[in-house]
């Protein structure tokens, strides 16, 4: 019987990776990220990496670290704010840079996964978004066709896991996660637990175990982007 | 005295209504949710995947796989749902929020909206922006009336690049409130003025043209 389960992200992506491959990384800014799937991937060494992710991490962490190492050839994320080696990268022209619409990016992924080759929206018509790309008026509104995106690897977050590879996210975690794991042609998922095939509620599983190649149980520093808090008033 | 950041939230949180489904933008959009009258329901989206955001968590209460758009710890309610990015620009982008108030670089009288980037400048992307104007069925807009450098943001035609094209629908501007006929062929009206702003100063920084139909 195949078996999915990995003991560590280096050795569930072994065979995984080669140079100039696209890679699909969940998470929306740190909440939800692979955090461990992706240092393995820096540890790979493997080079030229397009990276398909909502955003591309912080200096020093998540997709960031990627950053630093130049691993990266090209992004194509939705907003790349919050990392000043980015900027670095891409005003020296050393990173390409793809744009995307959040929902337009969410969208492509779940479509690729689907085997949907295109679909039309609504989104970015009139806008840079939309320059060169096939437009069609339906009901006399104007829509724009984007094609579904596949990647070589998908990793991916959740937060339970059983051996089967079936996945459960957890609250705002979930985010590009859940399609990503649909549209890599390989997919890692990584877990904070892992547990045995019955344990789960088959009726509480967000993304079914087919989508998932190789699992692994990882240990998560879960880091905080803006830590907003309400103060206590005094009693 | 044109209005201050808050009193922009106020008069924003005036356009909300009982049982709204609505999703505020970073900045002063975000203030909105604490002008919510008394005893109106509101539910919040937050497009990183949440129906019914809640207050900032108290310290020990911090969780980090809860956040809002902005990458903000938040806490949920009763009512919370949580989805998928892919299910929540559905939401968006299927029109079944009711209202989304945003800020803006540039808006010009048909409604056109510029907010995502400045050529030459770093750009950081548009995130949900683009998805959210073209799927939500009233979108309102609070920004300053002018730049720093004392231009008008409100003008004939927008010089940076475009978020959507006839997207907005309202805007609120620390100086007075403008509607626009998005659709249509009427107009741009001028509904209200800030308190102690005249029309011969309004019209003075705007470089758009627009209709008084101040009451």
């Amino acid at each position: 019987m195949a078996n999915k389960v990995y003991k560590d992200a280096k050795s569930a992506l072994e065979g995984f990776t080669f140079d100039g491959m696209i890679v699909m990384s969940g998470g929306f800014g740190l909440c939800g990220i692979p955090e461990n799937l992706i240092i393995a991937l820096r540890d790979s060494g493997v080079k030229g990496i397009t990276v398909i992710s909502n955003n591309a991490g912080v200096d020093g962490w998540g997709l960031g670290l990627l950053l630093e190492t130049k691993q990266i050839k090209k992004m194509v994320s939705s907003y790349v704010g919050e990392n000043k080696e980015f900027a670095r990268q891409y005003l020296a022209g050393e990173l390409e840079l793809e744009f995307n619409p959040q929902g337009t990016l969410a969208e492509r992924c779940r479509a690729g996964g689907a085997g949907i080759a295109g679909f039309y929206t609504k989104t970015g018509v009139g806008t840079l978004v939309a320059e060169g790309k096939e437009t069609k008026v339906f009901n006399g509104e104007t829509y724009v066709l984007e094609t579904g995106l596949v990647a070589d690897l998908s990793i991916v977050k959740a937060w339970k896991g059983d051996t089967e590879g079936n996945l459960i996210f957890r609250k705002t975690a979930r985010n590009f996660n859940p399609m990503m794991a649909t549209a890599g042609k390989k997919c890692v998922a990584e877990v904070e637990i892992l547990v045995e095939t019955g344990e789960l509620d088959p009726d509480a599983i967000h993304t079914p175990g087919i989508y998932v190649d190789r699992i692994v149980q990882g240990t998560f520093e879960k880091r905080i982007e803006q830590r907003t808090v309400t103060k206590r008033e005094n009693a | 005295m044109p209005w201050s950041r808050d009193q922009l939230a106020q008069r924003a949180a005036k356009e909300l209504r009982d049982g709204f489904y609505v999703n505020l933008g970073i900045g002063i959009p975000t203030l909105v949710a604490n002008y919510i009258p008394q005893g109106m329901e509101v539910t919040l989206q937050s497009e990183n995947g949440m129906l019914g955001m809640g207050p900032f968590p108290f310290d020990e209460d911090v969780d980090a796989d809860l956040i809002n758009a902005g990458k903000q710890t938040i806490t949920a309610l009763k009512k919370t749902s949580y989805f998928s990015s892919s299910d929540s620009f559905a939401m968006i982008r299927g029109g079944h929020i009711d209202l989304s108030i945003l800020g803006a670089m540039e808006v010009n009288d048909r409604g056109d909206l510029a907010n995502w980037m400045v050529p030459g400048k770093m750009v950081k992307g548009m995130g949900g922006a683009m998805d959210l104007v073209a799927g939500v069925k009233r979108v309102v807009v609070v920004m300053e009336h002018t730049s720093k450098e004392g231009a008008s943001k409100l003008l004939k035609q927008c010089t940076l690049p475009l978020t959507g094209v006839n997207v907005v629908d309202l805007v609120i501007t620390d100086l007075g409130v403008f509607e626009i006929d998005k659709h249509g062929s009427q107009p741009m009206k001028l509904l209200e003025l800030a308190d102690g702003v005249t029309l011969d100063e309004i019209t003075a920084k705007t470089e758009a043209s627009f209709v008084s139909a101040l009451r």
